[in-house]
């Protein structure tokens, strides 16, 4: 529930419409997270060669398998807007949410920021390798493509989802033709993995660093439970969208990996400044190809910055509903029904960094962000656990073998942080000085605005031990 | 029975100046690191033995004793380079610059400590929150 003052002065309560189904949960899961296999992943080689990322694939894939698992058990209970944000008022507290609300807004902030960049670089790129005309400078279709996207997302959430469904699927799409199209029947045709395959390049304290961009194949697919309070049927379309959502990325993940490292050569994957490894996969094969691929990661930049909008603004719109910020934030468009104000902040920093900072690095402070949420998972599931145990309150899903999935987990997270810290160490700390005084400036000022009994909206029972 | 706590009403002026906080503090710890190159990623240059060059003014590199062997790499290798538009040159400048991996054990114990105390310090602050909002809750 929101108060939204409207023109005549009086308060009027409105709610998020419940428009949106499982092709929606699907769309605004994988449409934000397979922008990953045209770009970004490709990092990962670079820190630990090409096999150290299809390793760091796996890893990844199972640290995302419990958070999956976690994370379907407390959304299947607390379905509300906000997602990691509304569980993390409920079993930790004030502070702990207002640190995950943070890290969803800046993991979707930075992760919109690299897209835009992305798209603008990527018509700079395909106009000189295609059309043969003068340099093109890429900013104003960076800063175009996110006022567009903008203007979706403050006219509504519905359009906006049926706009990433339809561009989802192209995106997926040019990735399984791409890989019909080298041939994969005929080693050595076009995929040439027998000569451009080495070994470990730095052993395996690569693969190690390489799970820092190996979270990239699937960052934001928790994202669907974002939407929790404007989907039909939460208990149906959020487990079914967030399923199917994993499994294409898991297709798409291993084609890419596949197609590119049989095509480009390492060090050219992996270096800081590549952009798209596989619209570079696809030039070196034929220009149709490259043409579909310019339109596939184009589209998959798009869908990606798309649901990243309307993700962060939701987590942020939150925060503001509950004067975890300032209460400005909190209100709802009272005709397009939609968090316009949070939408409209949160667009310039998206576009200043997209346009200062090298995609790598934008592309960390995603990852990071997101590698925060993910160690609070456990500490979230073992609370829940703990607070309110099986039988004690009504669950959608209860997952299976816990703690295995928490400590596995959490022992995932430690590795990941040691491997950012390995060749991106200051931009770690700089994340991590960032949280701490953003903490501090909510303990000790902002939490006096916060109503303290509104925090706990379930209708569960009183928590154990307290 | 625990009193209800009322939060004060904060001022538009007060919640301009919290919004302007917040957005210094994104761009002085996030984007000031970045922007001035202080935070990068720690790639080391790495040159083959017997592989040198002398850099103009402009940036551009006269190699010596460069060729795609010493790069490590195979005719199939060289292809795809010249296919994407590079010379061993341009190639060469990608391809000796590692990443530069050497531990530094305090490093790693600093940062070790840094994300424990900032986990340590939200628990034990949230903990305390959440009494608070238990007791308003339910009391």
């Amino acid at each position: 529930m929101t108060d939204q003052v409207v023109a005549q002065g009086q308060p009027k309560s409105i709610n998020l419409l419940k428009v949106l189904g499982p092709a929606h949960v699907w769309a605004l899961g994988v449409g934000i997270v397979l922008v990953g296999e045209f770009m970004g992943w490709n990092y990962a080689v670079g820190k630990g060669g090409a096999y150290g990322a299809l390793i760091a694939c796996w890893v990844i894939g199972l640290l995302y398998t419990c958070v999956a698992m976690i994370d379907s058990e407390i959304t299947s209970t607390v379905a509300a807007a906000g997602g990691q944000y509304a569980q993390a008022k409920h079993t930790v507290g004030p502070l702990m949410a207002f640190n995950v609300g943070l890290y969803l807004v800046l993991a979707y902030t930075m992760l919109e920021a690299a897209d835009i960049q992305v798209a603008g670089q990527l018509v700079q790129i395909g106009a000189l390798d295609m059309l043969a005309s003068a340099p093109v400078n890429w900013e104003p279709y960076t800063i175009l493509c996110l006022a567009i996207l903008a203007w979706l997302n403050y006219r509504g959430v519905f359009m906006t989802l049926t706009v990433n469904f339809v561009i989802t699927a192209a995106a997926f799409a040019s990735i399984v033709l791409l890989f019909f199209a080298v041939k994969p029947w005929s080693p050595g045709e076009i995929l040439q993995h027998q000569e451009l395959l080495t070994g470990l390049p730095y052993g395996w304290l690569g693969v190690i660093a390489a799970l820092h961009f190996g979270i990239w194949f699937y960052l934001g697919i928790e994202g669907t439970c974002q939407a929790a309070e404007e989907v039909r049927s939460p208990g149906r379309a959020l487990p079914l969208g967030t399923m199917s959502g994993m499994i294409t990325l898991l297709i798409a993940a291993a084609l890419t990996w596949y197609v590119a490292v049989g095509v480009l050569p390492w060090e050219y994957v992996g270096w800081d400044l590549e952009l798209a490894p596989l619209y570079d996969a696809a030039k070196v094969v034929s220009l149709p190809l490259q043409i579909l691929l310019f339109v596939g990661t184009i589209f998959s930049a798009i869908a990606s910055a798309n649901g990243c909008i309307n993700d962060a603004s939701r987590a942020w719109f939150s925060m503001g509903r509950d004067r975890y910020l300032p209460a400005w934030f909190g209100a709802v468009h009272p005709r397009y029904r939609t968090p316009f104000r949070a939408i409209i902040f949160l667009i310039p920093i998206a576009a200043i960094f997209a346009l200062q900072i090298p995609l790598a690095q934008i592309i960390t402070f995603s990852i990071l962000s997101g590698l925060l949420g993910y160690t609070f998972m456990p500490i979230n599931m073992y609370k829940f656990r703990k607070k309110w145990p099986l039988g004690s309150i009504r669950r959608g899903y209860v997952h299976p073998f816990h703690p295995l999935p928490a400590v596995v987990l959490l022992t995932l997270c430690i590795t990941t942080y040691f491997a950012v810290y390995l060749g991106y160490g200051r931009q770690l700390l700089a994340m991590m000085a960032f949280y701490i005084v953003v903490s501090l400036w909510f303990a000790f000022h902002r939490y006096k605005y916060v109503r303290r009994g509104d925090q706990f909206t379930m209708a569960w029972p009183r928590p154990r031990g307290y | 029975m625990v009193a209800k706590y009322v939060p004060p009403v904060q001022s538009r002026a007060g919640q301009i100046f919290d919004t302007i906080v917040l957005l210094a503090l994104v761009f002085i710890a996030l984007f000031l690191p970045l922007w001035l190159s202080i935070a990068v990623p720690s790639r080391v240059e790495k040159l083959p033995e017997g592989v040198s060059y002398v850099a103009a003014e402009d940036g551009t590199r006269t190699w010596t004793g460069l060729s795609w062997e010493v790069l490590g790499q195979n005719p199939t290798m060289q292809a795809q380079w010249e296919k994407l538009g590079h010379s061993m040159d341009s190639a060469a400048e990608i391809i000796t610059q590692p990443f530069d991996y050497t531990i530094d054990y305090l490093g790693i114990a600093l940062t070790g400590v840094v994300i424990l105390g900032y986990f340590i310090f939200m628990l034990a602050m949230s903990e305390r929150e959440y009494k608070q909002v238990i007791a308003e809750k339910f009391d």
